[in-house]
């Protein structure tokens, strides 16, 4: 076993785990932060998304050792003081959900974009969430929900 | 008087969706977030050949492996778990839920382990080894109907699962009598023929939640409680109790928030009866999560069906006859509702078409690949497709508008409804105005000179149309073998809230929505008062489920229903406490009061509160607010539409770009346009994503290559141009709604209208038609000259 110590949407979480723990299991076992979720198993579609240290990750290619004395952000930590993000926002306003299993891995991956591109285009959109899959949406209305919250800003 | 504010009418209106909140902050909670105290996982050790006679088992090392708490192979399951049940009425083979003896497809289960942990159980079903006798693999459908390579089930000569079965015009509906004269007689008359092999390839469902599955079982009350990522927890609930020699009362099944489903969902699978029966059998809660991998094989593919089309008519487009014979590769074993779904291709081939006669035939065909079953559509984007990339292509050959060729074979739309030859009744429908409503949406004329234009600058540009006919609000309980109706329940609470229950369980349609819009409205209290409960066989006391886009038309009218029953028991309440007659009343802005004397009224609170504490009790009630109702269609409904694609294909590299996607679609009456447009996206998103990048693809070994993301290309958010919208309104008579269905639309048109824009664009090189999906590959040969 070895000892993580991560600070999570602020606070400092320790815990014991196997050396070849995910991230993603230390965030949904560990600490029960189960709103970043697993959508497959080569990286590919991005349901597992947080930030660590101020940068997106897909959360399931960081094993939590890797993650040993970083700061991570996952989308429980996104709202501030009850008052929700823009992305969720706009992913309120623009029906930018359906199912929501997506949704997480998703705002923190627009959330990624708009910091780099606070402005994008729709092609800058489309191309900055291309690593994140959706089933439901045919992502029209993901992409009126980031163009909702990079109004805002 | 206490003035109350006006409430504005809800249905018809672009509500934002209540489910969003919690989802949006990762406080929803999907199957695998349930953890029970002293849970255990469950893992399966999966055969990596695709035709094989298990020889030997050796389960030595996992047992041995620290935190195992047991191993069981397929034999050892068989002693507690019955073989797969299917709910199609067609002879199908012995499925086991674990295979005993021989394997099928590759990913079939053969044994199961037991563990603390995912990552222990994991490990240790790896460390689980089989021999196996290799088999050769049946891969093509074709060849499987001449026996070849081999017979997978014995009692299955060639492998026909069923069939061939023959529908139409001349058929007995039994099938019993078939007369060939008129459908003879249309292709003697026929001036051009048109013959066609085409592919309806085998996709990959893919929710973005794979399945899994909780099971507790409480040995000290007999009971079981199942979770599990489903679309029809009542079903479930049905078949658990079923398979594990229960009563229907002793089982409790959840659906708690499910991550997409997509018709993947409806089926229940080997795994769901495997972790009940061990649950009950060891009497500890258990979790199953499937992983992406095990998704690809484990959980059902859609379509898959050859269809050979021969379409007979005029020269001046008027077609006389239509031939089809489907093969459906149907994969290793029937699942729930396998058999039926290739049908749906029949029952749909009229299309939206007045032709004179047609003639189906369907054989369905075993191989030695995972099962299909419902994927979105169904059954009715095969049809769709046939039928239309056929239209397009007489419309090629007679150098005639496509969109005029569909004009002049339309059914009429003053002879709704409309019996068709294959079956069917068309509850309404006028396709001509969906037609112009497309034609006027894309800018039809200047669609063309767009094209005409790039093709003089030397660019390989098409367009595509489709029209389509679907067949939803499924149905009436002669089609369903569960019972087609569904059920609600709505009680007034006594201070006036509304709760409301619903059979109609939801997986991102947003029904918690749409259906507090639809009662809001029909009390006229605030849409804040009305509660949605869904998913738990616990709470809802009865239900089918959310498939076959039935969700509003069948599951919104038992609600109203329900609604109507309890409105009017309060009215009663409201008489009484007003000295007014029932039938003057009116309920409006959260009061109820006399039609006409708005002061001479009791909000809605204290007529609920009244009607719990009924001093004194008005003659012939019973006290309460609570009543329910079971909604049984009439018929299906029949929504329709027009999709037009404008595709790009590079002339060096052979990649396709959509460029445009009209879609005009007609759902009947819409009760939150903003909820349809999402459920229209999604349908042409995954439309989009068979024709012109997804598909399963087998080796000649049977071995899957497309067997995660990395190699079954999901679309993407650059892969889709904005999506162009527009809707016609024709309400169906068939339930009180008027709402028609909405969900599966968006596959249907798509995929021929993207399709027949490829033929266009590659039209200088003679095409006459493209398998999908569009592979750049198949594209780049094209246009060096050579075949599809």
């Amino acid at each position: 076993m070895a000892k993580v110590s991560v600070t999570v949407n602020g606070k400092v979480r320790t815990a014991d785990v196997e050396p070849r723990t995910l991230l993603v299991h230390f965030l949904r076992e560990s600490l029960n932060l189960t709103g970043t979720h697993v959508g497959c198993d080569t990286s590919q579609c991005g349901a597992c998304t947080v930030f660590v240290d101020g940068r997106s990750a897909k959360s399931c290619t960081i094993f939590a050792v890797q993650a040993d004395g970083s700061s991570v952000t996952t989308i429980e930590g996104l709202a501030k003081d009850g008052q929700l993000h823009p992305l969720q926002e706009g992913f309120w306003e623009e029906h930018g959900l359906q199912c929501g299993y997506c949704t997480p891995g998703m705002i923190m991956s627009a959330a990624n974009l708009l910091n780099d591109t606070p402005k994008p285009t729709e092609t800058q959109i489309r191309e900055g969430i291309s690593g994140n899959f959706c089933r439901c949406t045919g992502y029209q209305h993901i992409v009126n929900a980031i163009q909702f919250a990079a109004g805002k800003r | 008087m206490a003035t109350s504010p006006v409430l504005p009418k809800l249905v018809g209106t672009r509500v934002k969706r209540r489910e969003d909140p919690r989802l949006i902050q990762g406080k929803g909670t999907y199957v695998d977030d349930v953890k029970i105290v002293g849970m255990q996982y469950v893992a399966f050790k999966r055969s990596d050949v695709a035709h094989g006679r298990i020889l030997s088992i050796d389960t030595k090392a996992a047992e041995a492996m620290e935190g195992v708490e047991a191993v069981f192979t397929g034999k050892q399951i068989a002693e507690f778990v019955k073989p797969m049940p299917i709910g199609t009425p067609f002879p199908s083979p012995e499925h086991r839920v674990v295979a005993t003896d021989v394997v099928r497809f590759g990913g079939e289960a053969v044994a199961v382990v037991v563990a603390k942990d995912r990552y222990v159980a994991r490990d240790a079903a790896d460390a689980i080894t089989v021999q196996y006798e290799t088999l050769p693999a049946v891969v093509d459908p074709e060849a499987a109907l001449a026996g070849k390579p081999t017979v997978i089930h014995e009692k299955f000569a060639n492998n026909v699962a069923i069939g061939p079965i023959p529908g139409g015009t001349g058929v007995a509906p039994d099938g019993s009598k078939v007369d060939d004269s008129a459908i003879d007689a249309a292709f003697k008359k026929a001036e051009i023929v048109i013959s066609q092999r085409m592919l309806n390839q085998r996709l990959a469902p893919s929710a973005m939640e794979p399945r899994g599955v909780v099971a507790h079982y409480e040995a000290g009350k007999g009971t079981m409680t199942i979770w599990s990522s489903t679309q029809n927890p009542h079903i479930l609930r049905t078949f658990i109790a079923m398979m594990n020699g229960m009563g229907e009362n002793e089982v409790r099944a959840i659906a708690p928030e499910v991550g997409g489903g997509f018709g993947a969902k409806i089926n229940i699978y080997a795994e769901e009866y495997v972790v009940a029966g061990l649950s009950k059998r060891l009497e500890m809660p258990l979790k199953w999560i499937e992983d992406r991998s095990e998704a690809f094989v484990a959980t059902i593919h859609g379509r898959d069906i050859l269809g050979y089309v021969d379409l007979a008519a005029k020269r001046d487009g008027t077609v006389l006859g239509l031939k089809l014979r489907l093969i459906a590769d149907i994969g290793a074993y029937n699942m729930l509702l396998t058999a039926a779904i290739p049908t749906l291709t029949m029952l749909m081939a009229n299309a939206t078409y007045a032709f004179p006669a047609i003639r189906v035939t369907l054989t369905e065909v075993f191989t030695n690949k995972t099962p299909t079953d419902a994927y979105r559509g169904a059954g009715r984007p095969e049809a769709t497709y046939f039928v239309e990339r056929a239209m397009d292509m007489l419309a090629k050959e007679l150098k005639m508008d496509p969109a005029e060729v569909r004009r002049k074979n339309f059914i009429p739309k003053d002879q709704f409804p409309f019996q068709t030859h294959m079956g069917a009744v068309y509850d309404s429908g006028d396709y001509e105005k969906a037609l112009d409503k497309a034609l006027e949406t894309a800018n039809w004329a200047q669609l063309k000179q767009e094209r005409d234009k790039a093709r003089a600058e030397g660019r390989l540009m098409g367009i595509g149309l489709s029209m389509y006919v679907e067949v939803c609000g499924i149905g009436p309980s002669a089609s369903l073998p569960t019972g087609g109706w569904e059920h609600a329940q709505v009680t007034i609470e006594r201070d006036g809230r509304i709760t409301a229950m619903t059979g109609a369980s939801p997986h991102g349609q947003g029904n918690e929505t749409t259906f507090a819009q639809m009662l809001a409205d029909q009390f006229s209290v605030p849409f804040e008062h009305v509660t949605i409960l869904h998913g738990d066989t616990g709470v809802v006391k009865q239900g089918i489920g959310t498939f076959g886009s039935r969700s509003q038309a069948v599951g919104g009218a038992a609600l109203n229903l329900a609604g109507g029953k309890v409105k009017t028991k309060m009215a009663k309440f409201a008489a009484a406490l007003l000295e007014a007659h029932e039938d003057d009343l009116v309920f409006e802005d959260g009061r109820i009061s006399v039609k006409g004397a708005p002061a001479k009224g009791k909000s809605f609170a204290e007529v609920a509160s009244y009607a719990y504490i009924p001093v004194p009790l008005p003659p012939g009630l019973e006290p309460g607010l609570s009543e329910e109702a079971f909604f049984e269609p009439s018929n299906n409904t029949y929504p329709f539409g027009c999709h037009i694609a404008l595709l790009e294909i590079d002339r060096q590299t052979g990649e396709p770009h959509l460029r445009r996607l009209v879609a005009v679609d007609d759902a009947g009456n819409l009760i939150n346009p903003l909820i349809v447009e999402g459920q229209i996206h999604g349908g042409l998103a995954q439309g989009i994503g068979q024709a012109m990048i997804e598909e399963v693809v087998y080796g000649e070994d049977g071995q899957l290559l497309t067997g995660s993301f990395m190699d079954y290309a999901m679309p993407r958010a650059i892969d889709f141009p904005r999506f162009e919208l527009g809707n016609t309104v024709t309400p169906t008579p068939v339930n009180p709604l008027g709402a028609k269905g909405c969900g599966e639309a968006g596959t249907l048109g798509s995929t021929p209208a993207i399709v027949s824009a490829a033929v266009d664009a590659l039209s200088e090189f003679g095409v006459k038609h493209i398998d999908m999906m569009l592979r750049p590959e198949k594209l780049w040969r094209i246009i060096q000259g050579g075949q599809a």
